[in-house]
């Protein structure tokens, strides 16, 4: 039996060389700056005060976070009701409807995402629509309603999925021992599935708003080649300008960003738990 | 009476919702048979984007690559995730816990960061970009989410069935292969699975770590976006295809075989 835990060995060498030293690189970078060899490493705050002093950056900083709340919020509000509908269904039609939203998520997102510019088009579907029914032409591709649409298209599967598993998971009969205890439909709902669903809701959070804040994409296929997001700078200083070092830097930014975030949601949500404390 | 009354504003609502995920995927397929170059004025039937796309070097180039990759990765991480997972299950738990927070890493962290980090040690160790570290990028990224679909399987598995097997004689190699991987075979298939369709679909880690004119689908997609395309349609028709094909084997023949199995 002792034999086998060898077998792990190999890929405990694979994962330190693989998944450790990049990370180790980022790092190394991100406090170096350009032309600084490895074996000469100098630690410097440089990249990050090149980004916190640039307000074109900070601009940058504020739109993917605006971008990516709002994609999270819209993202609830179709998520939750959704999911609640699905797990209120019967088997076989639950079985059936949580096929349908799983799909499209195994789809190529880019494959996805490219058929949104056909119809967002000023002479797509949608403006032929609007003209057909008397309306003016609207400009949708290339404006933040497009990016923001094209996220909540491409990550609200996940959010529905996460939630109704919650749901999924929840015990029938609190709600029978909630109405035998006098509580109404709408009471059972708020002190019973709400506070019980909630992990299901943080963890569909997590899943949306950490792909829609380093997207670069979508941005880039429905906000037009002048729309950047945060994930585009990053990807402009690797591909096209060369400076791996900001590039790293503006990575780390990024990353801790969605730690404080992640770090609030879970905040939120025990603060939640500690009210409604008699579910347990 | 009453009941149904209620059920109409959901129902509504799920209706609008598929409408909503199918509307992109169909208007897709049909633009894709488009007559022509307009992808918002229907001119009549016809398969000249398809011709266009089989004809054209780079896209059946990406095909290949793509499914290349894809095949191979997935043959490779379900390999060493199953076997890693399983020493794995041995060790002691300080350790696991070590290597399932590593595992975590390119789970947790956003694409971009494990493309960088990974473009980077490259580059570093003199790697020249192009198949090879696409290949090797995958593969990196498929085995956390094989041994997260292996491991549970293995928790659930009873210890002492591989220690009666070496007890009754078997040899280690029989006892894995006759006993321990039969046992986890659903978790393997599953990790197969999802590290088939991580690796099909992957953009950002591979647009990061390709080069030498070495592209998957993805990248091609978001290259050629740029100018309208209708080849880029007939391209997504086929992918859209296989993928609901696949998926909908994968759903409903445990189904079949189910009804099947109670009609016996």
């Amino acid at each position: 039996m002792k034999n086998f835990k060898r077998m792990a060995y190999p890929y405990m060498v694979w994962i330190a060389i693989m998944i450790l030293v990049p990370m180790l690189l980022i790092f190394m970078y991100a406090f170096t700056v350009k032309g600084n060899s490895v074996t000469t490493f100098r630690f410097t705050l440089e990249n990050f005060g090149m980004f916190f002093k640039d307000t074109v950056f900070i601009d940058v900083l504020k739109r993917s976070l605006f971008i990516a709340l709002a994609t999270t919020i819209i993202c609830i509000l179709i998520g939750y009701p959704a999911a609640y509908i699905i797990s209120q269904s019967n088997g076989r039609q639950e079985f059936i409807l949580i096929l349908l939203v799983t799909m499209p998520t195994w789809i190529n997102m880019l494959v996805r995402t490219y058929a949104w510019v056909g119809i967002l088009q000023d002479n797509g579907i949608i403006n032929n629509l609007l003209v057909m029914l008397g309306f003016e032409r609207i400009k949708l591709l290339h404006t933040s309603f497009a990016v923001i649409l094209g996220m909540v298209y491409n990550f609200v599967p996940f959010m529905i999925l996460q939630i109704h598993s919650s749901l999924a998971k929840m015990d029938k009969s609190l709600l029978e021992a909630a109405s035998d205890l006098g509580a109404n439909k709408v009471q059972a709902f708020l002190r019973v599935t709400l506070p019980l669903s909630l992990p299901g809701v943080i963890s569909g959070i997590t899943l949306v708003f950490l792909p829609a804040v380093s997207s670069f994409f979508i941005p880039k296929l429905l906000g037009g080649g002048q729309y950047v997001l945060i994930g585009n700078v990053i990807e402009n200083q690797f591909l096209t300008a060369g400076n791996w070092n900001f590039g790293s830097a503006i990575s780390l930014i990024m990353t801790v960003i969605i730690l404080i975030s992640m770090y609030i949601t879970k905040k939120v949500d025990k603060g939640e738990d500690s009210k409604g404390g008699f579910v347990r | 009476m009453r009941k149904n009354k209620s059920k109409i504003p959901s129902t509504i609502f799920i209706v609008l919702l598929m409408i909503f995920f199918y509307a992109p995927i169909i208007y897709t397929i049909v633009f894709s048979f488009n007559g022509s170059k307009s992808l918002t004025h229907w001119s009549g039937f016809s398969l000249r984007w398809y011709e266009k796309m089989f004809s054209s070097r780079s896209m059946t180039d990406a095909m290949w690559y793509t499914f290349t990759i894809a095949i191979i990765s997935t043959i490779v991480s379900t390999g060493v995730g199953t076997i890693a997972a399983i020493g794995l299950s041995k060790c002691r738990k300080i350790l696991r816990n070590v290597v399932e927070r590593v595992n975590d890493l390119p789970i947790l962290n956003p694409d971009i960061v494990t493309a960088i980090g990974l473009l980077m040690f490259f580059s570093a160790i003199g790697l020249k970009k192009g198949f090879m570290t696409m290949l090797l990028a995958h593969i990196m990224f498929c085995i956390p989410y094989v041994m997260l679909s292996v491991t549970p399987k293995l928790r659930t598995l009873d210890p002492n069935l591989a220690d009666a097997a070496l007890d009754l004689g078997a040899t280690p190699w029989q006892a894995l292969t006759k006993v321990i991987i039969p046992q986890i075979m659903p978790g393997i298939i599953s990790g197969a699975l999802i590290a088939f369709t991580m690796s099909f679909d992957d953009f950002v880690i591979s647009y990061f770590v390709t080069g030498n004119g070495v592209n998957n689908i993805s990248i091609l997609v978001y290259t050629m976006s740029k100018r309208i395309n209708p080849s880029i349609n007939a391209l997504s028709t086929i992918i859209i295809l296989i993928i609901t094909t696949a998926l909908l084997i994968i759903n409903i023949v445990p189904i079949i075989k189910e009804r099947k199995a109670k009609k016996q």
